[in-house]
């Protein structure tokens, strides 16, 4: 959406406070049947709760959001301690399963602080003030007269500690709408625990080998499970399965033929042994033919002629922005600049590959693994199966990365429907070729962009089209959105092409790439559509001011006047609009000494700014990269990356700090070191050899920092990565000439570009 | 029948010879901290010690492994106090943590090795361990504040 909201909004229900027996004090948010219409078994389980205070005062905050290398719980558990005055030693985070009490269940977008951070500060809130009203009643005075902090209540001389009071027993409130609307939540002066760099609470279990992921789970009478996939990453069929080479290995048990109604997946083979080594080895010998299906000659030539042909319809697609009129402005304008810029495929390829056990106990379906979009891959899974989503739970671990790749929730078939076939637990767990190929990859991305200059050197008019796979038609096609033309767009496939620079003719049209669509089932990546947007407003900017004679850093700043809708406020997150965008791209040209310093000949900077992720929920960003290129042999090297974020409010500096120095790298590995190549209807790549993400001989210099002052905090979890790919773009045409236009950049099309 | 020493303890192990010790480790004796990454010696997230110098557990057959000490991320420290460990959290190195088991028994061996290693020691060590959250410039500065903890303490245990 233009100005956009989040297309998945929280119902506000009101809180109900109450210890449901002397020894638990919960807060809750959510429609609640009544206290005590599920069973609080021993005091410790409730229905619907945020958090949870025992008779030690330890407060155990529930964390429906997924751990996948935020360190998520961490900041959510500061936001309910800031409000609660709780003791922060005492917090304690349980990352829950999955169950329609939690709400919508999804961990992406760089949304999990901005969504929860007023909810949990309200809720903290909420039992700060019950607790000060018991205390307030055993001293016998007035609420008023008593001050709460670190777990305390006082009032003079009086103390009594929140576990005290949990102990008594007693304690009951609910709250409306109204009433939680009409709590003062503290102004970010008083703050204590949101802002501080307290340690992340999932670090110490990833040090020691304790934390438990996905593919960590075990459970007695399991078959382990391993694909035989088709060459094709969509539409084969299997012909025959042959498995009599299987059956001399010691373990094997048999291989199935997985027919999934829900037809996410086809010709999908799965070879069962008792243990994953036998699994893996049978399936090497198990002979399968298939019938390759209508996508078997598609590779990126293909992908991006497809492109082409449905950019050149001039009714195909769906209007993102569309203000005042671009094609008339164009067709009166004179001067006029008009560029072309690619991405190919890029995959997830998190550390810990796909991998899912399925069992059925006592009529539900239990899948273990670490999941980002529980809302979305229960039901999925339940069609698989054929089975009501009620069946359905998706226990939760820790995530060996998430990048997006678990929002999708195809990984979870293949064991489930083994399970189903063979009645027992199924552990199913990819290998590095398998989790590769059977990506749903960030689609190879075509735009075209033409904008006018005006007399005053300003962009006058600018369109835009923006052709990929729309990963939520692959994951959640009821999400898509309402455009101002009335038509549908997949928002994380152009958020992006919305900038925040004033030009008062702007069209942009976002075009579905049906081939990528059929072909790949193209998926959320970190920094999704801006991920490749950014990479051709930002370089197509530079080349728009090196046409008005500008520089680069002073050309942005004069169209980032905040005027109209660019001055924000249209959410909590966007208040200061473009104004702060400017102040980003200020503080990273002054941090990188921008056209302040005598660089060696062939060294040259460039910059590149984005709002990260949805004009709802800015996050304003500048990139400053310094590279230097070797004009002979088009060879450059990155030397300096200088990244500046407007986070709002940090809730946790360091957890901020840690996450813009992983999407400022990702960034950097998208730009120049990660290519997926789509050949015969596959991605080519099968292990880390051919996909190769950044190393750390790879890291440059990094200048990291942020602005918080006190505005409503947005997401920084990927914002960065969008900056720096046009950054080094524009770096290595201002040091050459040569301008490259399509990613990843590689010494041979710098020389190409040369030339 | 094969005997493994793993983290000081006597396992019998009755599985095909070329078995990778790391799903031995992983499904039979059930030490998960160590992880599959790729299975090909590429990303790094399996290493364990074989005699105290890190190795990549998915590609080496437990029948190399007859009266070869073995240790994992379980056993380097029985308190989980490793200074490299220690290290790890004071700058809060792990981001999804998946390939942090095999870092740090990259790391340690390291250390062992090369009780104060340069910058470029460090690099030359730990490339061959993929990071795919890319925490990096964390691991490389964890290294030198371990190097550093242990060559004040002076002892393994700092």
């Amino acid at each position: 959406m233009p100005d956009g909201h989040s297309p998945i909004v929280i119902g506000r229900r009101g809180f109900l406070i109450g210890s449901l027996s002397a020894g638990m004090l919960t807060v809750s948010y959510g429609a609640l049947p009544a206290w005590g219409a599920e069973p609080a078994a021993a005091g410790l389980y409730s229905p619907s709760l945020w958090y949870d205070i025992d008779d030690q005062g330890v407060v155990t905050v529930n964390i429906a959001k997924a751990e996948m290398g935020q360190h998520v719980g961490t900041p959510l558990a500061q936001s309910v301690a800031e409000e609660l005055e709780a003791d922060w030693s005492q917090m304690r985070i349980r990352h829950v399963d999955s169950d329609p009490k939690w709400g919508t269940m999804i961990t992406g977008g760089s949304w999990s602080v901005n969504w929860t951070f007023d909810l949990l500060s309200r809720a903290g809130a909420a039992g700060r003030i019950a607790l000060v009203a018991a205390a307030a009643k055993t001293f016998g005075v007035a609420p008023e007269a008593c001050v709460a902090s670190a777990g305390t209540v006082t009032s003079g001389a009086k103390s009594v500690s929140y576990a005290e009071l949990i102990k008594a027993g007693g304690i009951a409130a609910a709250m409306s709408d109204a009433d939680l609307k009409q709590i003062k939540l503290k102004s970010p002066a008083e703050y204590k625990i949101v802002g501080k760099s307290v340690a992340a609470l999932d670090i110490p279990a990833k040090v020691d080998g304790s934390a438990h992921y996905g593919i960590d789970f075990q459970t007695p009478n399991m078959l382990f499970a391993k694909l035989v996939r088709p060459p094709v990453r969509n539409g084969a069929t299997v012909k025959t399965v042959d498995d009599q080479g299987a059956r001399k290995i010691p373990g094997y048990v048999k291989t199935l033929t997985l027919d999934d109604p829900s037809k996410t997946f086809s010709g999908l083979v799965v070879v069962l042994a008792d243990n994953y080594w036998a699994a893996s080895r049978a399936s090497d010998a198990v002979q399968v033919t298939w019938d390759l299906g209508p996508h078997a000659k598609v590779d990126d030539a293909a992908l991006l002629a497809a492109a082409r042909q449905a950019a050149a319809n001039p009714d195909a697609g769906a209007s993102w922005v569309l203000d005042g009129d671009a094609d008339a402005a164009l067709a009166k304008a004179s001067n006029i600049v008009s560029a072309e810029y690619l991405t190919g495929a890029n995959l997830h390829a998190p550390m810990e590959p796909m991998n899912a056990t399925a069992l059925f106990d006592n009529g539900v379906w239990h899948l273990h693994a670490g999941n980002q979009f529980q809302t979305a891959c229960v039901p999925l899974v339940a069609k698989s199966l054929g089975v009501d989503p009620a069946q359905v739970v998706v226990h939760q671990y820790y995530l060996g990365g998430g990048f997006g790749r678990r929002l999708y929730g195809d990984y979870l078939i293949p064991a489930a429907l083994a399970a189903k076939a063979t009645g027992r637990p199924v552990k199913l767990v990819y290998n590095r070729s398998d989790d590769m190929r059977l990506d749903c990859p960030r689609s190879p991305s075509f735009q075209a962009i033409k904008a006018a200059i005006g007399p005053d050197g300003r962009v006058s008019a600018l369109k835009h089209d923006v052709v990929a796979g729309w990963p939520t038609n692959t994951v959640a096609p009821a999400l898509l959105a309402d455009t101002p033309d009335k038509r549908k767009a997949d928002s994380f496939a152009v958020s992006g092409a919305d900038f925040w620079y004033s030009v008062p003719n702007h069209h942009v049209r976002a075009i579905r790439n049906e081939l990528a669509q059929a072909a790949l089932s193209p998926g959320y990546l970190r920094s999704v559509g801006p991920g490749f947007t950014i990479w051709a407003v930002e370089s197509f900017f530079d080349e728009l001011a090196k046409s008005a004679n500008a520089d680069p850093v002073e050309f942005r700043l004069k169209h980032l006047d905040a005027a109209g809708k660019q001055a924000g406020g249209q959410t909590p997150g966007n208040q200061g609009g473009a104004n702060r965008l400017a102040a980003v791209l200020k503080a990273a040209a002054d941090r990188a000494g921008w056209k302040k310093q005598a660089l060696p000949a062939g060294t040259a900077q460039g910059v590149a700014i984005s709002m990260g992720q949805e004009r709802g929920m800015p996050t304003f960003t500048a990139c400053v990269a310094e590279v230097s290129v070797d004009k002979a042999t088009g060879k450059f090297s990155v030397k300096k990356l200088t990244v500046v974020s407007d986070v709002g409010t940090p809730v946790n500096p360091d957890g901020v700090r840690s996450q813009m120095e992983s999407a400022t790298l990702w960034g950097l590995s998208l730009a120049i070191h990660e290519s997926g190549t789509i050949k015969d209807g596959a991605i080519t790549a099968g292990n880390y050899d051919a996909y190769t993400p950044l190393r750390m001989s790879q890291v440059p210099n990094l200048d990291i920092s942020f602005i918080g002052e006190g505005h409503y905090p947005v997401g920084i979890g990927e914002p960065p990565t969008t900056v720096v790919a046009p950054a080094i773009a524009n770096a290595i045409a201002a040091a050459t000439g040569a301008r490259v236009r399509s990613l990843p950049i590689t010494p041979k099309k710098v020389k190409a570009a040369l030339i | 029948m094969i005997e493994l020493t793993i983290n000081g303890q006597q396992h019998q192990v009755e599985l095909p010879p070329d078995t990778p010790l790391l799903y031995v480790l992983r499904d039979h004796v059930g030490l998960t901290g160590t992880k599959f990454g790729c299975g090909a010696a590429l990303c790094g997230a399996c290493t364990v010690h074989l005699d105290g110098t890190a190795a990549r557990s998915c590609v080496t057959a437990i029948s190399d492994l007859a009266g070869v000490k073995i240790t994992t991320i379980e056993g380097l420290d029985p308190q989980g106090r490793h200074p490299i460990q220690l290290a790890w959290i004071k700058e809060q190195v792990p981001a999804c943590g998946y390939c942090q088991s095999g870092q740090i028994m990259q790391a340690a061996s390291l250390l062992a090795q090369s009780p104060q290693p340069s910058d470029q020691d460090i690099v030359n060590a730990m490339d061959g361990n993929l990071c795919r959250c890319m925490q990096y410039i964390r691991i490389h500065r964890a290294i030198k504040t371990a190097a550093a903890d242990m060559a004040k303490g002076g002892s393994h245990h700092a």
